[in-house]
């Protein structure tokens, strides 16, 4: 299971890449891993909508299971993966690019600091594993 | 496929019936109204009853097999339902007959309110809802519209446990409220400081599985539907696993609002493909006035030269018409036989062989299988379908290589909380003989995983059709039909 340095993971197995004041957002490897081959994304937001932390970006829909994927973070989208829509198993081969969902401008950075490192993210599905 | 369908069987010209010349004067069509080609398969009598008769051994059912699809109570529907259903005076009648014409039927019905209002504990039923999901939605409208003829408008969330039937938070949604679910904790139980945490003024109420999709019984429940009725909030029952209490605990004296029953699960109506489902719905008296209708009532007392007169009503603030006439009524009559020929005694017997054979089931395989909530299960339990020592295998590869040993698989993915879950649901309806037959290809396919799991994935290698790509019937869809020309 790849879990890239240099990303903050949730709880919720959301990864945020942040590059000065933007995030993109995407489901981690361990995520898709779980839900199997995913079948069809719909993304709930759209450009410039502003969105706080815990609202829906997405509904994944999988052979074995729907989920839905959450904010980490606040702020406005600036850009979404419109090719989710028509080739969404990329989000099982490709989680961290690919397989982004959203792009989106921060309200708050000092939220990334409730996020995990790769290192704490690791051992935290270690132990969900038990 | 190894039987063609049946408009490839066609051949042009061959036809199965011979009309009569006609012994009136022959009248020309109205114009426009002829075709010339109809696109009908074209077969005789003899293609078309093979045809049917080989398809019909291509299918599964209760009937052919064990059938342990958790949460679903796959139990054998008796043949003298399908009898009861079919007698003349029941099965020719018609919703738009005068109701003096139809005395029998409305007796059936308000019997079978009394007894699942006896089994329940709850204070009055409606028949009507036309399976268990519709019973959940009644119950939803029921709990929005109380809060709002209360004034009660803050009201808009509904809790729902991770152990919950999946259909919950659907319900839920599509009435409007909004949806937070509740974790469980190690026991498999509500976790009470978490519901502690949810119970304020916006709480509408708790949609509670009990016992839940892990097959355990709530050990909390009193408390847990005292909290919710402190903070204001109405509790729902899914009554889909109603199977492990019947005559044993009744969900009204526990304390629950409402509750749907699945007439095709608890009572043995048909199933799936079989036949449409029924979900009557309970509620306790301060909710008497919302049910749905047409409610059956006695009109007109009886006495004891003449039998009561029967007749509707409507509730008074009901929530409406969930279904036209009178709901499933085929499938009422199927559960009033039923609960007939069992009487008190044998509905208790039902509940617990059915937590006999899942706790019997269920000991058999745990040395082969990780079981995540080790407790005394009722109906059901849940097994993890997947071992450390060998991540290629799956909980599906397992289904499917169960079906090479002639068994229907069980439930997989589901509860959701459980990882790689099965959930298998044997019922009270069979023997320790099948059971142990069960348990036998469970252990077996165990040790195939080991030595060959490649085995698993290839499976099934005996079914007339080998494993299907999910992801291509997932994406793919084809919502209409082709017909060759």
């Amino acid at each position: 299971m790849k879990t890239p340095e240099g990303l903050k993971y949730a709880k919720t197995d959301e990864w945020v890449k942040v590059e000065g004041e933007e995030a993109t957002i995407g489901i981690s490897d361990y995520a898709q891993d779980q839900l199997s081959d995913v079948v069809y994304v719909e993304l709930m937001v759209d450009e410039g909508d502003s969105v706080s932390k815990g609202d829906a970006v997405a509904t994944i829909e999988s052979v074995k299971a729907a989920a839905d994927v959450n904010f980490p973070v606040s702020g406005t989208i600036i850009a979404i993966n419109e090719d989710l829509a028509e080739t969404p198993e990329v989000i099982n081969s490709d989680p961290y690019e690919a397989g982004w969902m959203v792009k989106i401008k921060l309200d708050d950075p000092s939220e990334l600091d409730d996020l995990m490192t790769a290192g704490a993210y690791e051992s935290y599905n270690v132990e969900r594993e038990g | 496929m190894t039987e063609k369908t049946i408009y490839e069987l066609s051949q042009p010209g061959r036809v199965g019936v011979t009309f009569p010349e006609p012994d009136v004067p022959l009248t020309p069509s109205p114009m426009g109204f002829e075709r010339e080609h109809l696109n009908l398969p074209e077969l005789s009598e003899l293609d078309v009853i093979r045809h049917f008769t080989n398809l019909s051994k291509l299918n599964y059912s209760i009937n052919s097999g064990f059938y342990p699809l958790g949460s679903c109570t796959m139990k054998y529907n008796p043949k003298i339902n399908e009898e009861a259903a079919r007698m003349p005076g029941l099965a020719n009648t018609h919703p738009f007959q005068p109701i003096v014409s139809v005395q029998g039927n409305l007796y059936i019905m308000y019997q079978l309110q009394e007894w699942l209002q006896e089994i329940s504990g709850f204070h009055r039923v409606c028949l009507t809802p036309a399976a268990g999901a519709q019973g959940e939605l009644v119950g939803a409208l029921i709990i929005k519209n109380y809060h709002q003829k209360n004034n009660d408008t803050k009201r808009v969330k509904i809790l729902i446990p991770d152990s919950a039937h999946g259909t919950n938070p659907a319900t839920s949604s599509m009435s409007g409220f909004n949806v937070v679910p509740l974790q469980s904790d190690e026991r498999g139980n509500v976790d009470i400081q978490a519901l502690k945490s949810e119970c304020d003024e916006t709480l509408a109420g708790l949609m509670l599985t009990n016992p839940n999709t892990l097959g355990l019984f709530d050990e909390n429940v009193e408390e847990v539907i005292q909290l919710v009725h402190s903070a204001g909030g109405l509790v729902y029952g899914d009554g889909a696993n109603l199977n492990a209490l019947l005559g044993i605990v009744r969900p009204g004296d526990l304390g629950f609002d409402v509750m749907h029953f699945n007439l095709h699960k608890t009572f043995s109506t048909p199933h799936g493909g079989g036949g449409p489902g029924s979900g009557p719905v309970g509620v306790a008296e301060h909710l008497n006035d919302y049910l749905p209708g047409p409610i059956v009532t006695i009109i007109e007392e009886g006495d004891e030269e003449s039998p009561p007169f029967f007749g509707f009503y409507w509730p008074e603030k009901t929530v409406g018409r969930m279904k036209a006439f009178y709901g499933h009524f085929g499938m009422l009559i199927r559960a009033y036989t039923y609960i007939a020929m069992h009487g008190g005694k044998g509905l208790r017997n039902i509940a617990e062989m059915a937590v006999l054979n899942a706790n019997y089931l269920k000991s058999q395989i745990k040395e082969d299988y990780t079981l995540p909530y080790d407790r005394t299960c009722m109906h059901e339990f849940v097994v993890e379908g997947s071992w450390d020592k060998v991540p290629a295998v799956h909980a599906l590869d397992i289904s499917k290589r169960l079906m090479d040993y002639g068994f229907h698989p069980p439930t997989n993915y589901f509860p959701l909380i459980v990882h790689e879950a099965l959930m298998i649901e044997p019922t009270e309806t069979e023997s320790k003989q099948t059971l142990d037959a069960f348990a036998k290809a469970m252990k077996s396919i165990a040790k195939e995983a080991r030595e060959n799991p490649d085995l698993l994935h290839g499976a099934p290698f005996t079914t007339p059709i080998r494993r299907c790509d999910e992801v291509k019937a997932a994406r793919d869809l084809v919502l209409c039909c082709w017909i060759p020309d």
